[in-house]
This record gives structure tokens, C-alpha cells and sequence, in this order.
């Protein structure tokens, strides 16, 4: 059974929002269409996004992380979302997993994002329907785009490629080897809700210099004559013993 | 363009080029029933390999947006500047108007006409434009963004970073980046970090705040701002008391061996000794006839004799008695009092720390190098088997540039990655073509008053290089010929001019006053001056005639800004979507490492309203005040309109060397130089809008002092000569300023007395640290605070405001500063704050944050916003809570003298943004919710949008909202 | 959460309607047993009528609380996985068999206590479906209670035997005081129950927190911007956005307005035999339970909070 995920890279995120802008501009056009904003040039500007990215800090000066964190819908394997709808117009496709909501089927009752842990699902002010992330439903499987473009918006836009796209329950997939082989990791795994998105956590490279890096016997200093020589007539032992 | 499916049957797709920062990517922009549906990343572009950044992928929001200006219009009879009342014309009484006033102005002082340029791209234009007009006063943005990282690196190694060259983080082991704003480069640095990370590269960065990159370096090294140069000088110094500089490297490729004379009595000292031998290359510049110390040999010879090899240290006396040193010795003695412990004083860094940094870097590059079997031929003749690599890179740009010690900051830094030998190797800094450039480049700013005549175009370009005090821009007292006072005496090396004394210098008549000033894209009476309060009022001040001090301000922009309110005309200009432009070898373009690449925009909608493209006014000016280069011998008008002049225009008849290097030749079959083309435009859109042309591996590298590349350089006109470049640890064109500052030298220019003591200062040949000028003249126990800003990664300047998803991620600004920080000031998170310095004070809303060195606040940068600019409401955000750090920044410090002089780098006049320093106190409780200062608001101009929408949907091919 | 006016009173007044309702169903079984004197003739149909009024309300309250209530029909659906899908289908069964109880009543027919017990456990169903509703939702710890099903029957049977026994009163009835002393029965019970959920959740720990929200350990996390600056579905959803003061105040308020002063109302007018003093025990526990209500919504703290806690 396929489960489409998205697998994010917080080792690389630096916060450009770039899948958060990409996706409003590929959805508010298509299937998952319109993302209305309110305000939008004036006092509190809000509108509807699927996608954003956090920016949390983490630890205390000087030792201090910095953290860009992007969230959407983590499109769980369980996904407690899905069984509250009254209406069924929240469900998870069995195909590949996506969460999806039938807007023709929502009646708006805002019901299924009280039962998201995670703050992935947002109501249209002006469509009413409560909307979220499709994994770009409407490019994945679109045969008119060359295969490498059928990926969700924000894992195109990605300048960093922090956003890796794949199938999960697939042990060879590209975000099934990223998970296992960089501690991928689930959000809020205490409610069993068992994410498909999964999350890479920072890792640091070090350097280790050893001592004797420093000692050189090519040391250029030799050969300008600057490494202190001592002179013919200093002190040694040829002065005190004859052995 | 390559076959492939259309994303819906009504669509098409277009490709042009990205202007939502200065970035460039590729993009792909698929139409709708003729509204653009979806911009996404070329995957065939070789700048962004089809990424998008937040920008790019709003550039629906900016092409839709309110704030559009569409019509001409001309400021209300009776209306005060600044207070936004225009009345719409038409471009016919525009054009008749600017034709008047420019004929009358060229035709008796041309000087009297300013035109500068904000971030645009198509400075080989403008200042095409401004040498036909015959004015020297012209310059882009440069001097208030980086000149200085551009001067204090090509006057080093002939390259700088950016659009001139970059880290190789394909190879690189070890990245080190100091004081980079997010988008300098934008996407293509994104994409190589995360790919050098992910290889298991390791990362560190130089800042005060951690943001953006640096969020993602595995070390981040808190710095206190303006002191990089401590911290390079003390990296050099362990580097070079631990040997762990690459000795082949300067001794081959840059003047460490070169003698200097160091005889005090000698009207030589401190210059290079020559042998006397005939010049070397074909450069009348540079004769490269200094000498070496052979240590083989123990005599002086001329440089790069074959088997020679100099000696980098020591004392030497000539056969004539002359006491020589290399000038690596000298390097060694001025790094000396330039201990870690010294400079852990100055940055903040602990001296340990310092020393490791520096043993890092001295590792990498010595035991981890890079051999590519690549054979290649250097300068001298000599040939190579492989091209070596030591793996470290350094990235850096306005947190080190924007510093009145900026430039020799920089210098540091320059010399620093010379002396670890990492200069256009793989695996260091590579250059991008037309870089390398000779040191100096060629080109030089008119030297004198008759450069400047009536109805006669400059002699040559209005900004260049000068390579000593012959070079500089003086009138007949010696004193300042530009307006802005670049390459006079006080800022010698102002090779991009200073845009931000041009309003201050125009309002006071200090050199001279004029008459027209004409802005393109630049907001400077707001974001993009300093003392912006003063500066607007500058702008609508008069004279006791009750005359305009400024007479005539033209202002041509997209988008309702501060700036267009202030203007008498506003010219709309077409956004990025709806016009040509060339990202041209003659300006900046996008070349990679591995050779030349160039390219354009081609239009994908059609202009709204009037809006015409500023380059289309600028040809439809020059034909009608009958520039040289715009007209036949006749006097009829040469070009049509901009896609006629970029395929026709050459910069000499039949030079073959134009805007465009792609698809030139009849029939597009010549690259680089060649007959212009009709139809290169369509080449190059069928060819993602880039032209690319990869050089050989063997012309890939070294390319300062590789034959090969030379000689196809100048085959192509990529450079006139062919000769060497040689890397400048010590400096041979600082000294000839230093020197006429000592009464000495080649030239017969001498500096005024009051500068004298400035210039052999400042001009100092080898590197040196000193606290930034503002700081000196602070009293830093008041006001103890930096203040710097940074760049937020979605927005650009002030451009976004205006773009209604962007805005929602960066709706106002906090004012940032350490928890510790504000505890001690009795400030907590959320609140009210005043942050004041000298010249003035701003009330705006703190955040505490551990990601920030404790002597630093910083904010977002020009998110703030003047009360309906922008077409924001009067309540919007951006006005009531957002706020400027520019207002307590000054354009100007008092000198100890008394003398007035720019707030800038005393070599390069690059502004000093972040030399400020401030104090933070918590707003009074009675005090309104609402940033300070306010000013009035503005009314929507005619031609924008006045219809307030309460929400809107954005359907493509709905007519744009739904 | 941020409490919405159309789930309070839907909630409430469901409340009130299925109390009412049992009060009648129990005042006829304890009259059929001899244990309580009949009513009037009318009383039956009448307060059937006022129970499915009050549901009518409730069910005319959550319409505006739909984007698309034009679409409510199809909210029957997922019975077999949604407690509101079933709560869709029980209140309309509950308020037809009210509806029937009355009429049947007003018709004198015989079969009034076996549409009674029907009705009955009807109710019970539509109590367990409007409280799993709530319970249902792990995470929301506050409500993930056995208590609050406990508390929702207990205080709609309260509210509704006390509009019983004002009804009574107002007609007149035999039974008034026995009703009454019901609903102090249930107003005490009630009290206890609420009293022991905000006793249980003012010693919550969240099970999540910042650390699992981004699966980053480290004690000292602090967000510093939630990626947007002017409010967003998120923010206005789930939180109150009042000061924890008012928070306090409502607490107080709902104790006394639920709990305390009806009691002291109704004892007073059982005892001074004023009407109006029970209908006003009624009116003021109405009240008293939307503040409840209020305050259920808004102190239940839903982890997505977590990723909105700051703009920058």
C-alpha cells in the first residue's frame, strides 16, 4: 500500500517560505482553489494558506539554535481528522494515502480540525470549506507533465531541497532511505496518530584537529628562515661531557 | 523552447527571467486565458536548476497589485512635494516636458542633470545613457549596498563575490560565510549550501544574528558588528605565525615577493622596486617589472625569473643600497600586534576560538587539497600538470561592506583566502566571467572639468577605476566634479558613486546645485536613503526665491512609493512580467564558474494601462535629444525601440561586441562577439532565455594568470590585454593615493590639507583595523547598541509590501535584542521601545531573542512603511507598528574638524548602514500603541487601484479575482 | 478553543430539552407507581412541547455554526465512525419521539409510557453522542474525560427538571415541590461532577508540548514567529484570546449562576410557593450553564496552540 509523504530536511531549512508562497500560488488556481485573503492590503492581512513556516529558537545565547520549520498536513496514517466528519467529505484515499476533503461534501462544521492535533487544516473564510494540503493531488498524477515536475509545488520551489516527496511504505523510496538513514522523526508521536510527513533533524559537522596538525615538517616558515635556529655557539651538550 | 505538455488545454508557457530581487533565476511562467496561472523555476536555467524563492512564486500579487502606477503623471499645480496630489498625463506632454528641460540643460551645463538608479539592472544602459547625456552624474545603487565588498576584492584579487564570483561549495570543505544578507545570492547559494551540507561539508558562520543561513551553519560565531577586520586580521596572523599559509601560492601568484622599498629618506618608500627590465604583457598599466628576493641565488631579480624563487620573508639591502623588504614581511609585520587575544577585546570572540577558526581553515586548505587533472599554461609560461584546490570558501557581503572600515575589512578578507591559497581554485572563490578583471579595471571616471562639456557626450563611462590620484574626478580647485563626491579626494575609490549624499550634497548646493534629478527605482524618501526624515524634507525644501532647491525630480517607478510622492513628474514603469531586458556581460550578468552566461526577459503579458519599460524612455529621450550613439550621421533616429537597440547597437560599428554575447552573427551561429543578429531575441527565448557558453576545463581555473584564458578573453573582447593578475597583498594603487597625501608620487595631484592626514590614513597599503568613524565619534556609554538590519528572505527592500501574500509574512517589524540584553534595560518581550542614537530616535515593538549578540538589536529591513504608500491603508500594519531603522541612521558625520563628511568609508564612500549605535528604553505607558515617526498619509495617486477590496481570490483565468 | 455562541446553545438548550424531557417521562412512571399524584390534563403535552422547542433551538443554533448549512443533510452519513454524524441522526429521532410522547398525551392514548422509555433512552443516546463529541478528541485533555459525559447529563438533566418544576409551579401542579427537589438533587450532583473536571484539569499535563510539537529536545524552546503576522484560521479558532482573569471570573460566575443560586432559588420559591422564583432559578441556571459552556470550550487548550505562540 502506497503512503505519499512529504519528508522535510530541518538540516537545511533556512526559513525562505518559498514552499509556503509556491503552494498558494499553484492551489488558489487549481483543484484545491481559491485560498482567499482577507484584508489583503489592509490591518491583518490573513488568508488561507496551506503550508507555513515557524521560526523557533532554541537553547540560550551564545549557544543558541535557530530553527525554520515548515508545517502542513502530516497526512497520518491514522488520521484522527477523518473518521469525526459527520459527512465524509474528510477522507484518506486508500490509493496513496492523501488526506483530502471533498469541498462539495463539507458542510463547514469545522469539526475534523478540532480533531487535528497539528493545525494543518484551515476553513476558507469565503468558500467555507475547510481546506489543506493535497500533496498537490492535481500535479502528481498529471501524465501531460514531464515525470520529474508530477511533485507537489513545494517540493519543486524548495531552493534548498529541504522537501523530499515520496512513498513511505516503499523501503527503496528517496524519503523512506532519508528517514531511516538521517533519524527521520514523527510529530507529537504521544497520540498515536502516526504522520506520513516526517521530519530530519539537525546535524552538525565538526572538526577534529589533532595536535601534531600543527607541527609541520613542511612548514613554509622553514624556508623563509623564520622557525627559531639556535645559533653555532649556543649552549649543548658537546659543552659539559665527553661521554 | 523544448516540447512539453501544456498544463491545461487553454494555457501556454513562457519563459523569462525572475525580478522579484536581483537573483535572476530562469522561470516559466504558464498563462491562463492570458493571466498568469503559475510562475515556477526553470529546471533548465543554470541559475536556479528550477527553484523559486517566496519572491518569485508571488510575482502573481505583484503583477496584480493595486499599488500599480498606469498612467504619466505630473504633480498638481499648487501641491506640495510629498504630499502625493498628481494629475495624469500623457506620455506625449511627458516626453515633451523631460525633452525640454534635459535639451536645455545638456546644451549649456550637463552637469546639472543627475540621473540615479536604484536596484535595476540595466546599468549598462543607464550609463550608456547618462555618458551621451554628457553628465558625470550617474551611479546605480552600488555605493549604498556593497561597494565596498566590491572595491576592497577587486582591487585584491581582481574579482569579488556575488555577480562577479562565489564560494565553489561543489568542492569546498569548509564554507565560511561572514555578514551575507539572505539574499546576496539568493537561490543559487541556497541550493549549494544544502548540497554542501548534505555531502557532510562543514559550515560555519561569522554574524551577529542568527538567521536564514546562518541558522544552518553547524558553528555560528556571534560577532560584534563592524569589527570583522579585527577577526580577519587576527585569523591572518595565526595563520601566519603557524606556516599554514600556502607559500607556493603567494609566491607564484601574488605580490608577497615583490620587493618594497622601505627607505625612509627615499621618495620611493613604499613602492614596489622595478628592474628596470622591459614591461612584461601588453598592459601600458602594468609594466610587471617588480622584483624578487631570489632565495636561491640571494640576489634581487625581476619577478618570476624561471628557477627563481622569492623570498617571502626578510630584510634585503639592493646592489644600490636600497633597503628592500617583501611585501609578505610587511604583511607579517602589521599583522603582529594583531593577536587573537587583541582582537577577542574588539569582536567578542574568545581567543581561542579565534585560533581554532584559523587552524580550521589552515588544515582544510593544507592536508585536503584538490588535484584535477586538468592541464594549463600560467602567465609566465609556465605549465602545469594539474590545477590544485584547497578546500576552503569564504562567502561575504553588506554585514562586512556596509562599515565605514568596510574596505579594509574586506582587504582582510581578501588577503586571508589569497594566503590559503584559494583564489579561482576549485574548492575556493571562482570567479565568473567578465572576471577576472586587471587591478584596477580599465575603465576610469572622467579626470577633470573638460571632461564635461555642453552637447558632447563623456570621453568615457561616468564611474570606473581609478588607479591613482590621476584617475580622480576633480574640478579645477581640486575639489569634488561629481555631485555625490565620488572619486574626489574624500572618497578616492567611490567606484560605484554615492547615490545616498546625492539628495543632502543636491539640497545644499555642496559642490554645486542642479537642476533635474531623475530616480529610477529607488525609494529614497524612505527605505533606500539615510536620515530619512530630514532627507524628505530636503526634497520639498526651497530656496528664498521660493524655487524648488532641487528644481526638478523625476521619479520613475511600478509601484506607489514614499518616493513617487515626491516627484513633479512620475514615469510608470512596467513590471518584470511585461518587458525586455538583458542581464548583459556589459553589466552584470549571470555567469557560472565555468564560463560566460548572459541573459534576458521577454515580455509574457501585455503592459497595463500606460506603463512603458524605463529603457523604451530612455531610447525614446536619447533619439530625441539626438545622443551620438542613438542617431544616424544624419541626426535620424537610429533604433526603433529597446529589442532594436540590443540586437543592433555594437559599442563600436562593427565591433560585434553588444548588449547580448549569445547568438550573435547573421544567423546566430557566432558566440561572444559577432555581426548583430535579427532575430537573437528569438534565440534566446527558444533557449530558456540563457546563453551559456562553458570554456574549456583547462580555462576554468587560475584564471588571473592562465594564458589560455587570457588569450580566448581577449580573442572575445572579454579583456583588452592579456597579462597577469596579480594578487595585491599589498597594494600598490592605495600607496599612489597614500604617497600625493605625503606630498609625493608619480602624480601631480596633491589633496587638499584637511584630507591629507585622512588619505595616508585610510589609504594604507596594507591592511589595518579601525573601529568604524561613526562608532569613534559615539559616545558609545550612551549609546552602546549596534543596530543593524537584516534582510528577510521573502521580501526584497521595500518592494513587497504591496504583494498581498508576502505581506502576510512580514507585516510589521519587530525591534530584536537579547534576552540579557533587555532584561538590564528593564524591556520585555512584546514591548514598547524607544531606540535612539544621535541623530534621531524611533519608537517601535521589541521581541527578545537568544539568536542575537548581546551589544546588537537588530529589525527586518524596510518593512516599515509611510502611511498609504504602497496602496496600504492608512491602518495598515506595515505604517502603525511596522517602523525604519533609517530614521536614527545619518547620512552624514561631523569630522573632528568640524567638516561635514558622508557617513561612509573614507576610501570607497560605501555607506556606513551599520556603524549606528543606539540606545534602547522602554516607551512611557501613556505613550500611543503605534510606531514613531508618523507622517501624513498618502492618497492613492491616479491611475492605481482606489477601490479598497475587503478579500480577495486569486482564480487565474477569471478575470484575476475571483 | 475559542467558544462559538452556536455550539454553546446548542449544547445547552439541547441540554435543557432532554431534561424537560425526562422530568415528564419520570413524573409518569412515578405516577403510574402511586408514588406521585397526576398532573393536569395538559402538563404533558405542554412541556413535550417546550422540550422539542428547546431542541428545535438548539438544532437551529448549529446551523449557524456551518459554513454550508444547506449541506446539513449530509451530515448523517459517517454514523459508523462520527459522533456528530450520530448525534445528526439521534436528535431529530429524539425530538419525533418527544414530539409523539406529547402528542399521544394530548390524545390520551395508553401507550404514552413505552414512547416514554423509547424516548428515554433516546435521549440517552443523543446525551453520549453531543458528550463523545467532545470526549472523543484525545488530545483535548480537558475533555477527553469520562466526567464530561457525566457533566453534560447531569447539568441538562438539572437545567431541564428545573424548567420542570417551574413549569409545575407556574400550573399550578401537585408535583412542583417533588420536581423541585430533583432539581436540587441534580443541581448538587451536577455541581459535584463539574466541580471534580475542573479539579481534574487544572492538574492536566499535557501530554504534548513543544518539544514533541517539533520533535526537538531541549528544555528551552521558544517560537518567535508562526509564520504569518495577521491572524490566520488557526488563531482564531482555537484561541479565546480573553486574559486568564476573565477566564477566573467566568468560572466564578458559572458556579454561582449554575450551581448556587439556583438552588437558593428554588428552595426559596418551594418554600414561599412562588412560581416566579423557580422560573427564575431556571432563567438564571440557563444562563449559568452557557457560561459553563463558555468556559468548557475555552479551557479546553488544544496542542496545534502550541505552533501558534508568536509573531515576528
Amino acid at each position: 500500500m502506497t503512503q505519499l509523504a512529504l519528508v522535510i530536511d530541518l538540516n537545511v531549512c533556512v526559513g525562505c517560505h518559498a514552499c509556503v508562497t509556491s503552494c498558494k500560488e499553484w492551489n488558489t488556481s487549481g483543484e484545491a482553489g481559491f485560498m482567499s485573503d482577507d484584508n489583503p492590503y489592509d490591518r491583518d492581512p490573513t488568508g488561507t494558506f496551506f503550508n507555513r513556516v515557524q521560526t523557533f529558537e532554541v537553547g540560550e545565547f551564545p549557544n543558541t539554535q535557530t530553527v525554520h520549520f515548515p508545517k502542513s498536513c502530516l497526512h497520518c496514517e491514522d488520521p484522527p481528522c477523518v473518521p469525526v466528519c459527520p459527512t465524509g467529505a474528510s477522507y484518506k484515499r486508500p490509493e496513496d494515502g492523501i488526506v483530502l476533503v471533498d469541498y462539495d461534501k463539507c458542510i463547514g462544521c469545522k469539526y475534523c480540525s478540532w480533531a487535528c492535533p497539528y493545525g494543518a487544516r484551515e476553513l476558507d473564510e469565503h468558500q467555507k470549506v475547510m481546506k489543506k494540503c493535497t500533496l498537490c493531488v492535481d500535479r502528481i498524477y498529471d501524465t501531460r507533465l514531464p515525470e520529474s515536475e508530477r511533485k507537489p509545488a513545494c517540493v519543486l520551489a524548495c531552493p534548498t531541497s529541504a522537501r523530499l516527496y515520496g512513498d513511505i511504505h516503499d523501503e527503496e523510496s528517496i524519503v523512506s532511505k532519508a528517514i531511516r538513514e538521517s533519524a527521520g522523526y514523527a510529530l507529537m508521536p504521544e497520540w498515536g496518530t502516526q504522520p506520513a510527513n516526517h521530519y530530519l533533524p539537525r546535524r552538525k559537522t565538526e572538526m577534529r584537529i589533532h595536535e601534531d596538525e600543527l607541527e609541520r615538517a613542511d612548514n613554509p616558515l622553514k624556508i623563509d628562515g623564520r622557525l627559531p635556529k639556535p645559533g653555532a655557539k649556543a649552549p649543548s651538550l658537546d659543552d659539559v661531557t665527553s661521554w | 523552447m523544448t516540447a512539453r505538455p501544456e498544463i491545461s488545454d487553454r494555457s501556454e508557457t513562457r519563459n523569462t527571467t525572475c525580478y522579484m530581487c536581483a537573483c535572476r533565476c530562469g522561470i516559466r511562467v504558464h498563462l491562463k486565458n492570458g493571466e498568469i496561472r503559475y510562475i515556477e523555476g526553470n529546471p533548465e536555467h543554470p541559475l536556479n536548476k528550477g527553484v523559486i524563492c517566496a519572491k518569485g512564486a508571488s510575482g502573481i500579487m505583484k503583477q496584480y497589485s493595486p499599488a500599480r502606477l498606469t498612467k504619466p503623471l505630473r504633480r498638481k499645480a499648487g501641491a506640495e512635494r510629498g504630499a502625493g496630489e498628481f494629475e495624469a498625463i500623457s506620455w506625449d506632454e511627458a516626453f515633451a516636458i523631460m525633452e525640454e528641460r534635459l535639451r536645455k540643460i545638456r546644451s549649456t551645463d550637463p552637469k546639472k542633470f543627475a540621473l540615479f538608479t536604484g536596484r535595476d539592472q540595466m546599468q549598462a544602459l543607464t550609463g550608456m545613457f547618462a555618458r551621451q547625456f554628457g553628465t558625470p552624474n550617474y551611479a546605480a545603487h552600488g555605493g549604498f549596498c556593497s561597494v565596498n565588498m566590491a572595491a576592497g576584492m577587486i582591487y585584491t584579487i581582481g574579482g569579488s563575490f556575488w555577480e562577479f564570483g562565489g564560494p565553489d561549495l561543489d568542492r569546498a570543505k569548509l564554507f565560511v560565510m561572514i555578514g551575507t544578507a539572505e539574499d546576496h545570492h539568493s537561490n543559487p547559494l541556497k541550493i549549494a549550501i544544502s548540497k554542501f551540507k548534505r555531502r557532510g561539508g562543514r559550515f560555519i558562520s561569522v554574524n551577529p544574528v542568527r538567521t536564514g543561513y546562518s541558522a544552518i551553519a553547524d558553528e555560528w560565531v556571534p560577532i560584534r558588528p563592524g569589527t570583522d577586520g579585527a577577526l580577519l586580521l587576527a585569523l591572518t596572523h595565526e595563520i601566519i605565525n603557524t606556516g599554514l599559509y600556502d607559500r607556493d601560492f603567494l609566491a607564484r601568484y601574488t605580490n608577497s615577493g615583490y620587493l618594497i622599498n622601505v627607505d625612509p629618506a627615499s621618495p620611493l618608500n613604499g613602492t614596489a622596486m622595478k628592474s628596470g627590465a622591459q614591461p612584461r604583457g601588453d598592459n601600458p598599466e602594468h609594466r610587471h617589472d617588480q622584483m624578487w628576493w631570489d632565495r636561491h641565488s640571494g640576489r634581487a631579480v625581476a619577478n618570476h625569473t624561471p628557477d627563481a624563487d622569492p623570498a617571502l620573508l626578510g630584510n634585503y639591502k639592493l646592489d644600490d643600497g636600497t633597503p628592500v623588504k617583501p611585501a609578505f614581511q610587511l604583511l607579517l609585520e602589521r599583522v603582529k600586534e594583531y593577536t587573537p587575544e587583541w582582537a577577542e577585546g574588539i569582536t567578542g570572540i574568545p581567543a581561542e576560538r579565534i585560533r581554532r577558526l584559523a587552524h580550521e581553515m589552515g588544515i582544510t586548505a593544507r592536508d585536503q587539497k584538490i588535484e584535477l587533472p586538468i592541464a594549463w599554461t600560467d602567465s609566465w609560461g609556465k605549465e602545469h600538470e594539474t590545477v590544485t584546490g584547497n578546500p576552503v570558501a569564504f562567502h561575504a557581503m553588506r554585514g562586512l561592506a556596509a562599515h565605514s572600515n568596510g574596505f579594509q575589512a574586506i582587504r582582510s578578507l581578501a588577503i586571508l583566502m589569497s594566503l590559503l591559497g584559494t583564489i579561482d581554485r576549485p574548492g575556493g572563490f571562482r570567479h565568473k566571467a567578465p572576471f577576472p578583471r586587471a587591478i584596477p579595471p580599465v575603465a576610469k571616471p572622467p579626470k577633470g572639468p573638460e571632461a564635461v562639456r555642453p552637447d558632447t557626450p563623456l570621453g568615457g563611462l561616468a564611474l570606473g577605476w581609478p588607479a591613482g590620484p590621476d584617475d580622480l574626478s576633480l574640478d579645477a580647485d581640486g575639489g569634488p566634479l561629481r555631485l555625490d563626491k565620488a572619486f574626489s579626494w574624500e572618497y578616492p575609490l567611490a567606484v560605484h558613486g554615492m547615490m545616498h549624499n546625492v539628495i543632502t550634497n543636491a539640497w545644499r548646493g555642496d559642490p554645486y546645485r542642479i537642476d533635474t534629478l531623475l530616480i529610477f527605482m529607488a525609494n529614497m524618501a524612505w527605505n533606500s536613503t539615510m536620515n530619512t526624515v530630514e532627507v524628505r524634507k530636503m526634497l520639498n525644501d526651497r530656496d528664498e526665491q521660493g524655487e524648488y532647491k532641487i528644481p526638478f525630480l523625476i521619479v520613475c517607478d511600478a509601484f506607489q512609493s514614499e518616493m513617487t510622492a515626491f516627484a513633479d513628474l512620475v514615469l510608470p514603469d512596467t513590471t518584470y512580467l511585461e518587458r525586455h531586458d538583458v542581464m548583459s556581460m556589459l553589466d552584470r550578468p549571470i555567469s557560472e564558474f565555468d564560463g560566460p552566461v548572459d541573459s534576458v526577459r521577454i515580455p509574457v503579458v501585455p503592459p497595463k494601462g500606460e506603463c512603458k519599460p524605463f529603457q523604451e524612455v530612455l531610447i525614446e529621450l536619447a533619439s530625441r535629444l539626438k545622443f551620438p550613439a542613438f542617431v544616424t550621421a544624419d541626426g535620424a533616429r537610429k533604433y526603433r525601440d529597446y529589442p532594436d537597440f540590443i540586437i543592433n547597437y555594437e559599442t563600436e560599428p562593427g565591433s560585434g561586441i553588444g548588449f547580448l554575447a549569445g547568438w550573435r552573427g547573421r544567423g546566430g551561429e557566432k558566440a561572444m562577439v559577432g555581426e548583430p543578429n535579427p532575430r537573437q531575441w528569438e534565440m534566446y527565448e527558444k533557449n530558456n532565455c540563457v546563453f551559456h557558453h562553458r570554456l574549456p576545463r583547462s580555462y576554468q581555473y587560475m584564471r588571473n594568470w592562465n594564458q589560455g584564458y587570457h588569450e580566448w578573453a581577449q580573442r572575445t573582447r572579454v579583456r583588452r590585454y592579456t597579462d597577469p593578475i596579480v594578487i595585491q597583498i599589498y597594494s600598490e594603487v592605495l600607496q599612489k593615493f597614500r604617497m600625493a597625501a605625503q606630498g609625493r608620487g608619480e602624480s601631480p595631484r596633491r589633496p587638499p590639507e584637511h584630507l591629507r592626514v585622512r588619505i595616508v590614513t585610510y589609504c594604507d597599503p596594507l591592511p589595518f583595523y579601525y573601529a568604524p568613524l561613526e562608532v569613534q565619534a559615539t559616545d558609545t556609554v550612551r549609546y552602546p547598541l549596534a543596530a543593524v538590519t537584516q534582510r528577510p528572505m521573502a521580501m526584497y527592500h521595500s518592494w513587497d509590501s504591496q504583494n498581498a501574500w508576502l505581506r502576510q509574512i512580514h507585516t510589521h517589524n519587530y525591534l530584536f535584542i537579547n534576552g540579557k540584553t533587555a532584561s538590564a534595560l528593564g524591556v520585555a518581550d512584546g514591548d514598547w521601545v524607544w531606540v535612539e542614537s544621535p541623530h534621531g530616535r524611533v519608537r517601535c515593538m521589541c521581541r527578545t531573542s537568544e539568536a542575537v549578540e548581546p551589544g546588537t538589536v537588530w529589525t527586518w529591513n524596510a518593512i516599515g512603511k509611510a502611511q498609504g504608500a504602497w496602496h496600504l491603508a492608512p491602518d495598515a500594519n506595515e505604517s502603525q507598528r511596522g517602523f525604519l531603522l533609517n530614521h536614527v541612521i545619518s547620512e552624514e558625520l561631523q569630522g573632528a574638524d568640524g567638516k561635514r563628511m558622508s557617513n561612509s568609508d573614507p576610501v570607497t564612500g560605501q555607506a556606513g548602514w551599520y556603524d549606528v549605535r543606539v540606545r534602547v528604553s522602554k516607551a512611557g505607558a501613556t505613550e500611543p500603541a503605534e510606531t514613531s515617526p508618523q507622517f501624513a498619509p498618502l492618497p492613492a495617486a491616479p491611475g492605481t487601484n482606489r477601490v479598497r477590496r475587503l478579500w480577495q481570490a486569486f482564480v487565474a483565468g477569471k478575470g484575476e479575482f475571483k | 478553543m475559542n467558544p462559538a455562541l452556536s455550539v454553546i446553545f446548542l449544547t445547552t438548550l439541547l441540554g435543557a430539552g432532554q431534561g424537560l424531557f425526562l422530568a415528564l417521562f419520570v413524573i409518569e412512571v412515578r405516577v403510574a407507581t402511586d408514588l406521585l399524584p397526576a398532573p393536569s390534563a395538559g402538563f404533558y403535552p405542554l412541556g413535550s412541547a417546550i422540550a422539542v422547542a428547546l431542541l428545535a433551538a438548539g438544532l437551529l443554533a448549529s446551523f449557524f455554526h456551518l459554513g454550508h448549512p444547506e449541506r446539513a443533510w449530509r451530515s448523517a452519513a459517517m454514523w459508523r465512525t462520527s459522533w456528530l454524524s450520530r448525534e445528526v441522526i439521534v436528535l431529530p429521532a429524539f425530538m419525533a419521539v418527544v414530539a409523539a410522547y406529547g402528542w399521544a398525551h394530548w390524545q390520551g392514548w395508553s401507550g404514552t409510557l413505552l414512547i416514554g422509555m423509547v424516548g428515554a433512552a433516546v435521549c440517552l443516546a443523543l446525551f453520549l453522542c453531543t458528550a463523545m463529541i467532545y470526549a472523543c478528541i484525545k488530545f483535548l485533555q480537558e475533555w477527553a474525560t469520562p466526567l464530561t459525559l457525566v457533566n453534560f447529563v447531569l447539568l441538562g438533566c438539572a437545567s431541564g427538571v428545573m424548567l420542570a418544576a417551574a413549569l409545575a409551579a407556574l400550573r399550578g401542579e401537585p408535583n412542583a415541590g417533588v420536581v423541585g427537589s430533583w432539581a436540587v438533587v441534580l443541581t448538587v450532583a451536577g455541581m459535584v461532577s463539574r466541580m471534580a473536571s475542573l479539579w481534574r484539569n487544572a492538574r492536566l499535563k499535557p501530554r504534548s508540548n513543544l518539544q514533541t510539537a517539533i520533535g526537538i529536545k531541549h528544555p528551552r524552546i521558544v517560537q518567535k514567529a508562526q509564520g504569518f503576522m495577521g491572524g490566520s484560521f488557526n488563531t482564531r479558532e482555537f484561541f479565546h484570546g480573553r486574559a486568564p482573569g476573565t477566564l477566573r471570573n467566568v468560572k466564578w460566575l458559572f458556579i454561582a449562576g449554575a450551581f448556587v443560586v439556583p438552588v437558593l432559588l428554588v428552595q426559596t420559591g418551594l418554600a414561599t410557593g412562588s412560581p416566579v422564583l423557580l422560573v427564575l432559578a431556571f432563567t438564571v441556571q440557563f444562563g449559568g450553564l452557557v457560561a459553563e459552556r463558555w468556559y468548557f470550550f475555552a479551557q479546553a487548550n488544544h496542542p496545534q496552540n502550541l505552533y501558534y505562540q508568536a509573531v515576528s
